[in-house]
């Protein structure tokens, strides 16, 4: 066997291990429900703001903290911290990942990515009226 | 029915064109394919001609849909959907080109207008190789023109049309409004359009002036690796395995500058106008981009090989084939929607997943078929490379590169594993540090190689003659890496002390690439500029790797937060680093004190600059940054922030916005309540207690202002805050010519306004009190200081300019061989 023969298996090798690893250290999609099977586990949470329970946030007092209830698609509820800035557009997001753990009753978040459904196909697809400009002319003076 | 406004002229000619360049793109391909299998000469150069013939009637198509659909964005014709979604009138002109590339439809024209730009070079450099390889590039021009011409075949969709109209869109179908008698069942009203005044905008992220240079580049760059994958899919159908690699160097060369350019500067907008704090975040839109430049870069040194020494020719093959492929793929990934919540910024889906898929296939299934059918016959050298040759380590290097690229691209694919084998994984919580704490091995393999390399010969070299010429710069690399770790203290221990010492080492042998590669533009070549382009292309590339070793390990937040509530960090939390300001109240940061002095406004958007002083508490420096946000803009709710920073020769302050005040709250409601109080009482607000300090009353004043027995009384008054701040205001009443005028004092931190509403001499006051937020003006926000980024922008340059050289440089060569002697 030629020795770059060996170089290269030695590489491929590594290169695999390296992708298992990969899948085993990476997260999951998950519910509210199988998130709190799992608590001190680093999920991808789907959900959204609970919009009936009050959010809790004032940048002056803490700029870091950040309370609100959490809401998925099968009507499980969750209280959430997150110690950073309230994502801007938290309130009008149709949908949420957090991305954090389940522990003592909360879920502590580490990063929400945010949804807005106004830049996205899926509410022209279903036909509504898209946030832009479409004015009503009997509004119109 | 006729509608009254619209400009249906251009998007009809649009049609046209669209028809135009699909249909003679196909007819290049057949014709130059015909061409290549013609016996007879007499009809090889027919088929050739008609070939040409249709490529530059293709290639003139492009420019024309360009124009026409530049056109209707410049002048706000939002009867066409594009240009409602993505421009508004409020937009710079020099965004109208952004808005352009901002949707797929625009952005697979500038791919078909750079490919078309590069398909003109071919037909005259190729050579005899101009009806195979154009026949191949003519076909990917055709492939790209069913993804923008929208018609449907047998009830399936191809592609999507950038002249729709924006009444065929769909988008107004749900709007009662513009519907006759107010009936979604009815045809649009005639004069639908009036009521049409202005246009999506474009992305707010978008608006920035990298956004006009980094897609045109970027694309030339992703076209660009079309031509060594033509070239080596023309020598597998000619069966001459071996002539093409001369002229398919300074592609080659070409690629590697341009697409590596194109990425660096998707870098360079991500640092500038998002808020991810950084340039680079291994999201999968940006991994699917660098993949195939890795795989390009692996591509240029097994031919550089090939080229000396006959070795390495299999490998090149596969290689530029494979970068096309992976351009093709992460083409699909980052358009098809299937990265979904995995990547920030894909574009949105266009219901176009099993065109795109098909466009991959049907180039990667011939492709790999051929190759490995052709494999056998592809020539090798029996001989083994000697460890001492340069070949050898070159060799290892490139595939170093390529599986490091594998990985990578396996690492991003994972949305695509769970669409295909039903799973539900997601990337693991420190995405970053799972690209990193593999590719820190990469970038030390490679800085190493990279050092040595030069100093190496083709075949084998003397012992003596290496350890002679490569000792010095290793040298004097330790003692400059050791000098920059101690001094610069690049101690980055959170991923424990064997990630800490693999970047100390890389450190160390990014230095030894530049010093290495410095030195043998004097050592090896005699500092002959022309021959330098490689030797200049690797100084460069180690700068990048130090810049982004240490701007990365070294970064650090300034902005953390000491005056929120004292909670207890819990086990791997991140500090707090969001910091509140208001206005005009001096906070502590670092070695700053900040001050947010005020707003102001973008004359016609929702775009607000917030100025920001930073002073220097050893009072030595001053400046002022203005973070901008977009605020909820068109249909974007909420805060868009850009960041601002201040550049220095070896870091950069940068900040941004991360929240504001929600102007729902900022009308003032509140009443003021009246207190009677005497000197020493307390009363108690919301957010604390104050006490009355003293009444004084002063009578002496000058009679000019004061007029007549003016008079001033003062009430000192020390508040207390929750918070266990104190604070002292001073509200004042005065008799001001036969008047009483009150002149209220206001302590903004704890949204206070205290007002002397009446005061005698006995030491009773009457206190009006107000609190509100309405008067607190505030910024939330994010600072960091990254050390040497600088290195990172020289070294991309730099590696750019070698490469060009050494293209420069090839094909001068190329010319001087082909003359006849």
């Amino acid at each position: 066997m030629k020795k770059i023969h060996l170089v290269l298996l030695i590489f491929i090798a590594a290169s695999i291990g390296v992708l298992i690893s990969y899948t085993n250290t990476a997260s999951t999609y998950d519910t509210i429900e199988t998130a709190m099977q799992k608590p001190g586990k680093f999920v991808h949470l789907m959900a959204k703001l609970d919009k009936s329970v009050p959010l809790e946030y004032d940048a002056i007092k803490n700029p870091n903290y950040l309370r609100f209830t959490a809401i998925d698609s099968l009507g499980a509820t969750v209280p959430v911290v997150y110690h950073s800035a309230k994502p801007e557009n938290l309130e009008m997001s149709e949908r949420i990942v957090l991305k954090g753990k389940y522990q003592n009753g909360t879920f502590v978040c580490e990063e929400i990515q945010t949804k807005c459904p106004s830049k996205y196909k899926e509410a022209e697809a279903k036909g509504l009226k898209h946030p832009g400009n479409v004015p009503d002319p009997r509004t119109q003076p | 029915m006729k509608y009254i406004g619209e400009h249906l002229l251009p998007g009809q000619l649009g049609h046209f064109f669209i028809l135009l360049f699909l249909v003679g793109a196909a007819l290049a391909s057949v014709s130059y394919f015909l061409s290549q299998r013609a016996a007879s000469d007499t009809d090889k150069i027919q088929w050739k001609n008609l070939g040409r013939i249709s490529f530059f009637t293709q290639s003139l198509s492009v420019v024309a849909i360009f124009g026409l659909l530049f056109y209707i964005i410049q002048n706000h014709l939002f009867e066409y959907h594009y240009a409602w979604k993505h421009s508004s009138r409020s937009l710079e002109f020099k965004y109208l080109l952004a808005c352009f590339w901002e949707g797929q439809e625009g952005s697979f024209l500038l791919w078909g207008l750079c490919q078309s730009i590069l398909g003109l070079l071919l037909i005259r450099s190729a050579g005899k190789w101009e009806a195979p390889v154009m026949s191949v590039v003519s076909f990917a021009q055709f492939a790209l023109a069913t993804m923008v011409t929208g018609i449907y075949i047998l009830g399936w969709k191809m592609g999507s049309n950038p002249f729709m109209l924006l009444r065929d869109s769909g988008v107004l179908d749900n709007a009662p409004a513009l519907h006759l008698n107010f009936d979604v069942s009815q045809p649009l009203r005639p004069d639908y359009l009036s009521s049409i005044k202005d246009g999506n905008d474009l992305n707010p992220l978008l608006q920035n002036y990298w956004m006009v240079i980094h897609p045109p580049v970027l694309f030339m760059g992703f076209a660009s690796t079309l031509i060594p994958f033509a070239y080596a899919i023309a020598a597998l159908w000619t069966k001459q395995y071996q002539d093409w690699t001369k002229l398919t160097l300074p592609w080659a060369l070409f690629s590697t500058a341009v697409l590596g350019v194109g990425i660096m500067m998707g870098g360079m907008w991500a640092y500038e106008s998002l808020s991810f704090g950084g340039y680079w975040a291994w999201d999968p839109v940006e991994n699917a981009s660098l993949v195939p430049w890795m795989t390009g870069v692996a591509g240029l040194h097994t031919l550089l090989i090939f080229k000396a020494t006959g070795h390495s020719l299999r490998a090149t093959f596969l290689f530029f084939i494979l970068t096309y492929l992976f351009i093709l793929y992460s083409t699909f990934l980052t358009r098809s929607g299937i990265l979904g919540e995995t990547s920030v910024h894909a574009f949105t889906d266009l219901g176009m997943n099993w065109q795109l898929l098909s466009f991959l296939l049907i180039f990667t299934l011939p492709a790999l078929f051929w190759f490995i059918k052709s494999y056998n016959q592809i020539p090798t050298i029996k001989k083994e490379e000697e460890t001492s040759s340069r070949e050898f380590w070159m060799f290892i290097g490139s595939l170093v590169i390529f599986l490091s690229a594998l990985v990578i691209i396996g690492q991003t694919s994972l949305p695509v594993f769970n669409k295909l084998f039903n799973t539900k994984l997601a990337p693991p919580a420190d995405v970053e540090f799972s690209y990193n704490s593999v590719q820190i091995y990469v970038a030390i393999i490679l800085a190493f190689l990279t050092a040595i390399s030069h100093y190496l010969k083709y075949r084998s070299t003397h012992a003596a003659y290496f350890w002679k010429k490569m000792l010095v710069p290793l040298a004097i690399s330790i003692l400059l890496s050791i000098g920059f770790i101690l001094l610069g203290e690049v101690a980055y221990d959170r991923k424990g002390p064997v990630f800490q010492g693999s970047i100390w080492v890389a450190i160390l042998l990014s230095f030894y690439t530049i010093i290495a590669n410095f030195s043998y533009i004097f050592i090896g070549i005699k500092g002959k500029l022309q021959e330098a382009g490689g030797s200049i292309a690797h100084v460069g590339f180690g700068l990048v790797l130090v810049g982004i070793l240490i701007s990365s390990s070294n970064k650090e937040i300034i902005s953390n937060n000491i005056n929120g509530i004292p909670a207890p960090l819990g086990e791997g939390e991140n500090p707090r680093e969001n910091l509140t300001l208001v206005k005009n109240l001096p906070i502590d940061m670092g070695s700053y004190t900040l001050t947010y002095e005020g707003d102001s406004a973008h004359p016609k958007k929702q775009l607000w600059y917030y100025k920001i002083r930073f002073k220097k508490k050893d009072g030595k420096e001053e400046f002022v940054l203005e973070p901008n946000a977009f605020v909820n803009y068109k249909g974007n709710q909420g805060l868009m922030a850009n960041p601002s920073a201040r550049h220095y020769w070896d870091h950069d302050v940068f900040t941004y916005i991360t929240s504001i005040p929600d102007p729902a709250n900022q009308r003032d409601t509140t009443q003021f309540k009246s207190y009677v109080q005497k000197t020493g009482d307390t009363i108690f607000y919301a957010n604390g207690y104050m006490i009355v300090d003293s009444t004084k009353i002063r009578k002496e004043l000058p009679k000019d202002l004061f007029g007549e027995n003016g008079k001033l009384y003062e009430v000192p008054i020390n508040i207390f805050s929750k918070t266990g701040s104190k604070y002292l205001v001073t509200s004042r009443s005065a008799f001001v010519k036969g008047q009483w005028i009150a002149l209220p004092d206001t302590l903004s931190s704890e949204g206070l306004i205290v007002l002397l509403e009446q005061a005698d001499e006995t030491g009773k006051v009457q206190l009006g009190i107000k609190q509100s937020d309405a008067i607190l003006k505030y910024v939330t926000l994010k600072a960091y200081k990254y050390p040497f980024i600088k290195l990172l922008w020289y070294g991309v340059w730099i590696t750019a300019f070698g490469l060009l050289l050494s293209m420069y440089n090839r094909i001068k060569k190329n010319r001087v061989k082909s003359q006849p002697a």
